[in-house]
């Protein structure tokens, strides 16, 4: 039985993954059709043929976790590390019969490598589907509040 | 003042002491590292050449304007009511309050100062002043002010795409592009009508290093398969274990892919340089040639242009194309870069895609998708580049060798300013840009001054 807990415990437990760098454990919980975007207009509608920052599928999510741990990937040593801190979950729908499940949340996300530290904005929105009696993410949306500046590398996952 | 100023610098207005900083095959790290370079990059080099300012499509109605930099300094450009495109420099006359503020919008009739609410005609003429009655008298007419806007005088626009230099005197626009704007003729062509759009905002990403870095990196064809091979290599490696059954690329994997070319693909592919510093990677074929085919798209690019007309644009797939100093454009993905100056190790790139008018949407789909790929502050290409222009930013800062080593196939009394098709593996597009650096960062200094020092 999902339950709206459901929903916003799995939103917790994916920014722990990330925080703690459980890159497999984290592609885990998308769905194998799944997308993960980042636009780079205010409410954005079209991911294909209006620019995004990502819009990226499971291959590509792979791609990136393969790449942080390369031996020959310069751009991670030092290594990137990131921190979530989220407020709690707005549940937008938690439609069992219908099989509708989305939540937003309010965040802020810091990453660091080395000396840097940059830190970042916005709200994330979830769309989950169910998969046996579980959730599993088909699109994570990022919208950071100034998702127009011109920002340094973001080498993690928001 | 300047004379003084000037006379206690390291480079101010001493064009022996600028162009001792380029050797036929070296370059002195000051041109990466040094403020006093920088500032005067500003002064002398930018102004001198003449530098991308935007796209005519993105001021398709009277009154539409966008704002840009030339070097540091901000302009703004604008379509008037008979069409014709102005560009000036983006301060009021009255008191230097920039006229606008935002990347692009639509004035209505006229330019209205927030200030104290002088008013410009969008051909930058001065409309009206409140309280017109207190300046009579005053001499006011005689002032620089009363011309409204200062304008840029040289502007062209070719093919749509807006140029301007700031100096009064300088080379020509066909001088200093020459053959180079084929390039910006290609990606145009490939349009069935010919036209190209800007639809959207362009993506953005800061770079903490010099300008030049950036510009030098578009035509090192020695480095995709060693920066790249955590990015590109990954990502071929990843899908040739998941690709189970699949027979078709996707177009991610397709995008990827040609980045882990061996160096035999980059040498026979060959670079081609002309004068003022421009030239391009992927002359005879590029990593941008195997892409799959787009539906439609041939049949409308004979119905346009003929079989074979078709086929020879379509067939001139050339890589990156450097127009010096700070943009490249990507004819057969559509796309231009702009490396925008902040500080000696401080640059914004701004990237933009052109949809070609008429053709089939999946070619903006590609053109937007290899545009997050490479160029997005969230690109993992971009990760890697990054990572090593850094890196060159710090280490420069070493005095164990204080020179920039550009020898690779370098050839005794290699000709300046001339138009050439060599081995694609070559430094020589890089040596070509440190001579023109040279000639405009040099040619409007008072040599004679100098003489006298
Ligand atoms: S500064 Fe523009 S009107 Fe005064
Ligand atoms: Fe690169």
């Amino acid at each position: 039985m999902i339950t709206e807990k459901t929903i916003t415990d799995l939103i917790y437990r994916e920014a722990d993954l990330l925080d703690t760098m459980q890159w497999q454990a984290w592609l885990d919980l998308f769905h194998p059709e799944a997308r993960y975007w980042m636009p780079l207009e205010w409410q954005q509608q079209d991911p294909v043929l209006q620019p995004s920052l990502m819009y990226e599928d499971l291959l590509l999510l792979k791609v990136r976790v393969e790449r942080l741990t390369g031996e020959r990937t310069f751009s991670q040593k030092p290594k990137s590390r990131c921190h979530h801190l989220l407020q709690a979950p707005q549940i937008v729908a938690c439609d069992t019969a219908a099989g509708v499940f989305k939540a937003r949340t309010s965040y802020i996300y810091t990453e660091t490598r080395g000396d840097m530290l940059e830190r970042y904005s916005g709200w994330a929105s979830h769309d989950f589907v169910e998969v046996g009696d579980a959730l599993k993410i088909k699109l994570k949306r990022v919208d950071l509040v100034n998702f127009d500046a011109p920002f340094g590398n973001i080498q993690l996952f928001m | 003042m300047r004379e003084a100023r000037d006379a206690m610098t390291k480079y101010g207005r001493k064009a022996h002491a600028i162009t001792a900083l380029v050797r036929e095959a070296e370059v002195h790290r000051d041109v990466y590292v040094d403020p006093e370079i920088f500032e005067l990059e500003m002064e002398h080099l930018f102004p001198n050449s003449w530098v991308y300012v935007g796209h005519a499509s993105q001021l398709s109605k009277p009154g539409d304007f966008i704002t840009a930099n030339i070097g540091r300094q901000p302009v703004l450009a604008s379509r008037h009511t008979d069409g014709s495109i102005h560009v000036f420099y983006n301060r009021c006359p009255h008191k230097g309050v920039k006229i606008a503020s935002e990347p692009c919008g639509n004035t209505g009739k006229f330019f209205r100062c927030p200030y104290h609410a002088w008013s410009f005609k969008t051909d930058g003429s001065l409309l009206a002043i409140p309280l017109k009655k207190g300046y009579e008298g005053t001499g006011f007419g005689d002032t620089q002010a009363n011309g409204g806007l200062s304008k840029v005088k040289n502007v062209v626009i070719y093919r749509d795409f807006i140029f301007a230099r700031l100096n009064d005197n300088g080379v020509s626009f066909e001088d200093y592009f020459g053959e180079s704007l084929s390039t910006i003729d290609n990606m145009a062509d490939r349009s069935p009508e010919g036209k190209l759009a800007v639809m959207a905002t362009p993506i953005r990403y800061m770079h903490t290093c010099n300008w030049k870095m950036l510009v030098e990196n578009q035509t090192d064809t020695c480095h995709p398969m060693v920066a790249h091979e955590s990015s590109a290599g990954t990502a071929v490696k990843v899908w040739k274990r998941e690709q189970g059954d699949s027979t078709e690329t996707p177009m991610a994997v397709q995008l990827y892919g040609p980045f882990m070319s061996p160096y035999e693909f980059y040498e026979q592919s060959g670079i081609r340089i002309w004068p003022n510093g421009h030239g391009h990677t992927g002359v005879a074929n590029s990593i941008h040639s195997n892409y799959s085919d787009v539906t439609g798209y041939l049949d409308q690019m004979v119905a346009a242009y003929g079989e074979t007309r078709a086929h020879e644009i379509l067939g001139e797939v050339r890589h990156n194309t450097v127009y010096f100093p700070n943009i490249m454009v990507k004819g057969a993905v559509q796309i231009l870069r702009n490396f925008i100056p902040i500080a000696v190790d401080k640059t914004l790139v701004e990237s933009w895609v052109y949809r070609l008018v008429g053709a089939p949407d999946k070619l903006y789909e590609r053109a937007l998708m290899y545009n997050r790929f490479i160029n997005a502050p969230t690109s993992i290409v971009g990760h890697d580049d990054m990572e090593m222009y850094e890196r060159a930013q710090e280490g420069l800062k070493s005095n164990g060798n204080q020179w920039v080593n550009l020898r690779r196939l370098y050839e005794s009394n290699e000709e300046q300013d001339v138009t050439a098709v060599i081995n694609g593996t070559s430094e020589r597009q890089m040596r070509n840009q440190f001579h023109a650096w040279a000639k405009f960062m040099t040619m409007d200094m008072d040599k004679h001054a100098e003489a006298a020092e």
